[in-house]
């Protein structure tokens, strides 16, 4: 069984489309767009709802609801006057355990709650209140960390994904927030609303063209900036799109639709539903690094900095590789840590010099280094790393004119084995196990950079 | 009719660890102590208010976090439970209060004259935020005095700390004028931290207290340059610093509270006694009075 995300939606949080679409034409449009993409929720055979909700903020970490029937009434704080909504939603309580243990396995801070009379933020109320108001579908609720960044929010998703592949999930996921965020700070007559200024207008108009062209993954990488354009700052980050994107794979080529965009008391209010069908585009405008792991905390007042996304600040220095007879050098893979090239040719063989998982020009680790500057040791992916060293390898043997089907004998090494063995025979499997070359495997107690493998090759030219 | 007064300005801050910490019957977790210096400290503030004869507790508290102006609780009886959605592991307080509606809607109509923008709240179901029901029990934990509560306009959010702060000092001298119309004897309470970074992960018991300290060192500075302001009756200079603390600490006062306090009093440059001070998963906290009713006309 493979689980996945069959549909993801943007939707608002304000309680004027469940309490009184009546009373303005675009709060019914909001809710009309509601009540469709319950429809196609209903339609198609989706078995969990996941919400991250932009407004219910954690401190200690992530939390995820696991009360498998909370219920209470809800009172906005600001739109009280408007009316109460009875909830008891149902809750995919082994499915919130699961993530939790997902969230913790990739290093984040992360926590269940279940508690009678616990307060369900007005967003998760309104959106599962209208696309699931006979609980067909069990849901999870997810909160939103103050401090967490876009690496941290990344994890979050994955850990998510994890949890819905391992299960066989046809999931929905749901980011509940607002566009533009700027409210009117006076009371106003329904039918004065309106977004709150041109800008704010301009830019939700600019947001909704991109997801209706099913590019999230950009929309993702634009939140700083939509955060400083369109958002006032109750939170320092904008982080659905992060989340959203994350779900999606980073994604930007899923089938975007628009089904409504109105103000609500002057914040932008939008229903969007993006599909997972490609819609046959996709280049991504920007390009910001993918992260599998959460490395913590960054220590901010510390002096000697780890840099967020893995790049190694201490560690051997870098040569440029030796030039010589035969010598085969590329700038497509990294800097030597001594004096030799990358590869030399004799005959019609070719002999690399070891190769790890280092990134040409900014040196990072993809999947993490196994240590920080300090020694204090690391959760890196086994799995991205021995990738990332393939790729190295194919690259350096492209430069020769050869490559990765010419490969004829691999020596690897790993720096533990117990633990990286099977993440890397995995990948080996994927990749030039298909070709099918001689293979040693050896353990070693360390390598120069914090890296957990470096392979020897031998290939044909 | 004899003029209402303030008999007394708090800060009275609310981590629901307080409560927690003091096993109260009404809150559902129970714990093994924990946070004794701010618990000290809360101690000696209801024993320096033990003999002060007031009517009703005014309180503001930033966890009634409202955009659209500022609101006041308009229904007399509430009871319900409060549930904090950020620690619900301590926090699960069946609360049972009389709100003194007749002196919320005077502070209303007053700051509404003035032009704020201000609104009652008189849905039956609306549940009192943690913040209050925190300080209310810390300061008067037999809860015989009505109370009016104050929400949080988050207008910082979206002007500045400067226009958050002419709002809030608007809202004092509105707060002050209608409790000197009422002839009620009040107790006014702003519910805030000081510096304010917490700590992301919580120890096993959460009150284990040899992990507790302030997050940072300049943190500390900041609590105590705030402390020494105060003990020192330095309003002025406090409201004058506002916007570096808030942005440099973090600071919980950037919900206005405490603004809206030291205008109430008059901006005063009598000292405030310190009670206690101690941190809470990292964030800092003071208690503080000042008492008002000695100071003369
Ligand atoms: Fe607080």
């Amino acid at each position: 069984m493979t689980g996945e995300v069959i549909k993801s939606l943007i939707v608002p949080a304000h309680p004027h489309p469940v309490l009184c679409p009546e009373k303005n034409e675009g709060w019914q449009r909001v809710r009309d767009a509601y009540d469709d993409a319950r429809k196609q929720i209903e339609e198609s055979d989706a078995d969990l709802i996941i919400v991250y909700s932009t407004l219910w903020p954690s401190v200690i970490g992530h939390q995820i609801q696991a009360d498998p029937n909370p219920e209470w009434v809800m009172v906005d704080a600001d739109f009280h006057d408007l009316g109460s909504i009875h909830y008891s939603l149902k809750i995919d309580t082994e499915f919130a355990e699961a993530w939790n243990q997902a969230n913790i396995k990739r290093g984040l801070e992360s926590r269940t709650v279940a508690y009678h009379g616990f307060p369900v933020d007005v967003g998760s109320v309104v959106a599962l209140e209208l696309l699931n108001p006979s609980n067909r579908i069990p849901a999870v609720i997810c909160s939103t960390n103050v401090y967490s960044n876009r690496a941290e929010t990344t994890v979050l998703a994955k850990a998510c994904m994890d949890v819905v592949k391992a299960q066989g999930k046809k999931a929905v996921a749901v980011s509940v927030m607002s566009l533009s965020n700027r409210m009117f700070t006076e009371p106003i007559e329904p039918h004065e609303d309106r977004i709150h200024s041109l800008k704010d207008d301009e830019w939700n108009r600019k947001i909704l063209e991109f997801l209706s062209e099913g590019r999230l993954e950009d929309v993702g990488q634009l939140s700083r900036t939509i955060h400083d354009q369109i958002r006032v700052k109750k939170v320092v980050a904008f982080k659905p799109m992060w989340w959203l994107s994350a779900m999606n794979d980073n994604r930007n080529d899923l089938t975007g639709q628009v089904l409504a965009y109105e103000p609500i008391h002057g914040a932008g209010a939008a229903v969007v539903v993006l599909d997972p069908e490609s819609n046959g585009t996709g280049d991504k405008e920007y390009d910001e690094d993918d992260v599998e792991f959460y490395g913590g905390d960054r220590n901010v007042l510390e002096s000697d900095l780890e840099e967020p996304n893995g790049n190694v600040n201490s560690g051997p220095a870098l040569y440029d590789p030796v030039e010589g007879a035969n010598a085969v050098n590329t700038s497509k893979a990294p800097k030597p840590v001594g004096a030799y090239p990358h590869a030399r040719r004799e005959g019609d063989l070719i002999y690399l010099s070891g190769v790890g998982p280092r990134q040409p020009g900014d040196n990072s680790i993809p999947g993490g280094p196994i240590k920080d500057s300090n020694g204090n040791p690391l959760n890196y992916d086994i799995k991205a790393q021995t990738r990332a060293v393939v790729d190295n390898i194919a690259r350096i043997l492209e430069e020769a004119g050869s490559s990765l089907e010419k490969v004829i004998d691999v020596t690897s090494f790993l720096v533990d084995m117990d633990r990286d063995f099977s993440g890397y025979n995995e990948v080996w499997a994927e990749t030039l196990g298909k070709v099918g070359p001689t293979r040693t495997t050896l353990a070693i107690r360390a390598l120069p950079t914090p890296i957990a493998v470096e392979m020897k090759v031998i290939a044909k030219v | 009719m004899a003029k209402g007064s303030i008999v007394a300005g708090c800060l009275a801050p609310h981590p629901p660890h307080l409560v927690y910490a003091d096993n109260p019957e009404q809150n559902e977790p129970v714990s093994e102590g924990g946070w004794e210096q701010l618990r000290w400290g809360y101690e000696r503030l209801r024993e320096s208010l033990k003999d002060v004869d007031y009517d009703v507790i005014v309180i503001l508290s930033p966890h009634w976090q409202t955009y659209v102006g500022t609101h006041f609780i308009g229904v007399e009886k509430c009871s319900s439970k409060s549930v904090d959605p950020v620690f619900p592991n301590l926090f699960r307080f069946n609360y049972d209060l009389t709100i003194d509606v007749e002196l919320a809607e005077a502070i209303h109509d007053q700051a509404k004259s003035e032009g704020m923008s201000v609104k009652m709240m008189t849905n039956p179901d609306f549940r009192v935020d943690y913040g209050t029901i925190v300080s209310c029990h810390m300061v008067r934990p037999e809860w015989d005095k009505p109370i009016v509560s104050i929400s949080s306009n988050r207008s910082l959010s979206y002007y500045s700390v400067e226009v958050m702060q002419e709002m809030m000092i608007e809202l004092g001298k509105s707060t002050a004028r209608a409790i000197e119309e009422s002839g009620k004897k009040c107790l006014l309470i702003a519910s805030n931290s000081l510096s304010h970074r917490h700590f992301v992960t919580e120890t096993n018991p959460p009150e284990d207290m040899s992990k507790e300290h302030i997050t940072s060192h300049a943190m500390h500075l900041w609590d105590m340059r705030m402390i020494e302001m105060m003990r020192q009756g330095k309003s002025q200079q406090i409201i004058n610093e506002m916007p570096e603390f808030c942005e440099q600490a973090i600071a919980e006062t950037d919900g206005g509270a405490l603004t809206w306090l030291l205008s109430a009093m008059g901006v005063p440059s009598e000292p405030a006694i310190l009670h206690g001070y101690g941190t809470i998963i990292g964030t800092g906290n003071a208690i503080m009075e000042w008492p008002c009713r000695n100071w003369g006309a």
